[in-house]
């Protein structure tokens, strides 16, 4: 447990402090873990009190917006921050757990491969994409955001579940190279914006549609009950979010095209 | 021979012989069971026997909408082949041809097994490059898209080596009323056992097959010894009041499976009685020297 003793005066990399990292250091080696990024040195024992044994999980008692990387890399255990986290929360994390219950900021899941990242709040901009200069975003995992996201969520997602249950901004799933997209709550302009393949589920019309979706009608398969029922396997949703009479918008046609928009009916 | 009787019926100290097979399930769905029934029923039809049609496939069991991948009514098919390859080769013509082209179908694994057949992976290519790859948590699907939709398909079922087939039961009785009766009796209990199917019409077979024949080519006949009109001519295994032998042929995902199986038929034909049913209960086997699985009759009475 590391309980935040006050606001961190200037952003700190927490990517040092996972399950994996941590095993086998006792509490002087761990705080002395550098998480600061200036001259001051900031180590763990600055900025937290430490207390109980390093296991499986890990909390972190009090967040703040400057927390980033937190769960950086990680590939098992579990990471849980009572309060907000900062940038490139759960960046390229393989497996395991990190809920935040709070608010995240840019870049939550980048390239995340595996696991499952949860953040109560909402999400800055970015989620689950790719960081300047990578070629794809989020290739596996599950990335719950269940507050609102900022614009181009699941940038570039090449694989793995994003879902957005409170809104999000412009442009989601640009760019997306296949995976899966799920947004409740109204999206913003052109969802789908670039989209080579992959799946953007809306349970309502977005704000705009990008006139490269050509609307292919009612769409009736057997295939979304599968997904009805995987999001609330997953705990995602309580109820079945496609319903009989979702429209499919086929696209983005300015690229590949083989790529769908599902707006459930009721939308 | 020695044998016993039980309720009047004789049952034969004997065993039936069976061999390990490559095995795979699937799970067809469709908007109504009827649908669902008719692509499994045009998938399994000709598929009695490997002898001559490359596999023996039936459905094993009829699934209602609460136990179905996507939640609409299905049944699971099992499908049984002597080697891995052509068990890979039948089932994608099979469910090609028949699920595929079914109004309104979709096909799921039905079984975990050790390692992966192609099943939407193959048939994905059907969607001249408009199919598209879904992957739900660990579970790959395709879907193709066709005139009335998509077809879901998942991208692999499992095998297993762990199959038997080629159990069986003989029922001898003294008209062909009598022989038909019990074996409609004994291949409706059998066939409520998990796991198991009765591959021949009806889940019986009148044409008893044994190795050989006196012509070069074929590699079985006629089971003369069994035959009742060729009673007084060669070596025949029936006496003087048996008029017709039916058998009932079984194949199951696990020896266990195959072995109730056999027990339920046994059982049915005791209860059933020598008056309605058989006179005498027997198994074919092959002294042992060609099949890996024996089951002794007198070990599967009730």
């Amino acid at each position: 447990m590391f309980t935040l003793v006050s606001e961190p005066p200037e952003r700190l990399d927490l990517s040092p402090l996972t399950p994996h990292k941590l095993a086998g250091m006792g509490r002087p080696e761990i705080e002395k873990i550098k998480l600061g990024l200036s001259k001051r040195g900031l180590a763990v024992g600055d900025l937290f009190r430490v207390s109980g044994d390093v296991g499986e999980t890990i909390v972190f008692e009090g967040g703040s917006s400057r927390f980033d990387g937190v769960g950086s890399g990680m590939g098992e255990g579990e990471i849980r921050v009572n309060g907000d986290a900062g940038a490139q929360a759960g960046c390229k994390m393989a497996g395991g757990t990190i809920v935040i219950e709070g608010s995240a900021g840019p870049h939550a899941g980048s390239g995340m491969s595996g696991g499952r990242l949860e953040i109560t709040g909402s999400a800055g901009d970015f989620a689950g994409g790719p960081l300047a200069g990578e070629m794809a975003g989020m290739s596996g995992g599950v990335l719950i955001v269940r507050g609102r996201a900022g614009d181009q969520a699941g940038d570039r997602m090449r694989r793995g579940l994003l879902a957005i249950l409170g809104g999000c901004g412009d442009y989601a799933g640009s760019r997306m190279i296949a995976g899966t997209l799920v947004v409740l709550g109204r999206a913003g302009h052109m969802p789908g914006y670039l989209l080579r393949r992959g799946t953007v589920l809306l349970d309502q019309l977005p704000e705009s549609i990008s006139p490269s979706f050509i609307e292919s009608g009612k769409w009736d398969s057997a295939f979304a009950p599968l997904i009805n029922r995987h999001l609330i396997s997953e705990g995602i949703l309580e109820t079945p979010l496609l319903r009989k009479g979702t429209i499919r918008f086929c696209g983005d046609n300015a690229v590949l095209g083989k790529g769908e928009i599902l707006v459930s009916a009721g939308g | 021979m020695q044998s016993m009787t039980v309720n009047g019926v004789l049952i034969d100290d004997t065993f039936a012989e069976a061999f390990g097979m490559r095995a795979t399930a699937i799970i067809v769905t469709a908007p109504t069971m009827k649908w669902a029934l008719e692509a499994a029923r045009s998938m399994t039809g000709f598929a009695t026997s490997v002898i001559g049609c490359g596999c023996e496939a039936a459905i094993d069991v009829e699934l209602p909408p609460s136990e179905t991948p996507d939640g609409r009514p299905g049944c699971r098919i099992l499908i049984f082949a002597v080697s891995t390859d052509e068990l890979q080769k039948q089932l994608l013509k099979r469910v090609g041809q028949c699920v595929l082209t079914s109004p309104g179908s979709a096909c799921f694994a039905g079984l975990e097994g050790i390692e992966p057949l192609k099943l939407g992976a193959a048939l994905r290519y059907f969607g001249d490059g408009w199919q598209i790859s879904k992957k739900i948590g660990d579970r790959h699907y395709w879907r193709i898209p066709v005139m009335d939709g998509e077809f879901v398909c998942e991208a692999t079922t499992g095998l297993t080596k762990s199959a038997v087939g080629g159990g069986n039961l003989l029922f001898l009785a003294g008209s062909h009323e009598q022989a038909l009766a019990v074996a409609e009796a004994a291949a409706e209990t059998m066939r409520k056992i998990a796991g198991v199917i009765l591959p021949f019409p009806g889940g019986v077979v009148r044409s008893g097959s044994k190795v050989g024949s006196k012509y070069k080519g074929m590699t079985a006949s006629t089971n003369d010894a069994y035959a009742p009109s060729l009673r007084g001519q060669v070596e025949s295994a029936l006496d003087a009041n048996v008029n017709a032998v039916l058998e009932i042929v079984i194949d199951g995902e696990t020896s266990e499976a195959v072995a109730a199986a056999m027990a339920a038929g046994l059982r049915t034909a005791i209860e059933l009685g020598p008056e309605r049913g058989a006179l005498r209960v027997s198994a074919g086997n092959y002294g042992g020297k060609l099949g890996k699985f024996q089951y002794h009759l007198k070990d599967l009475l009730p």
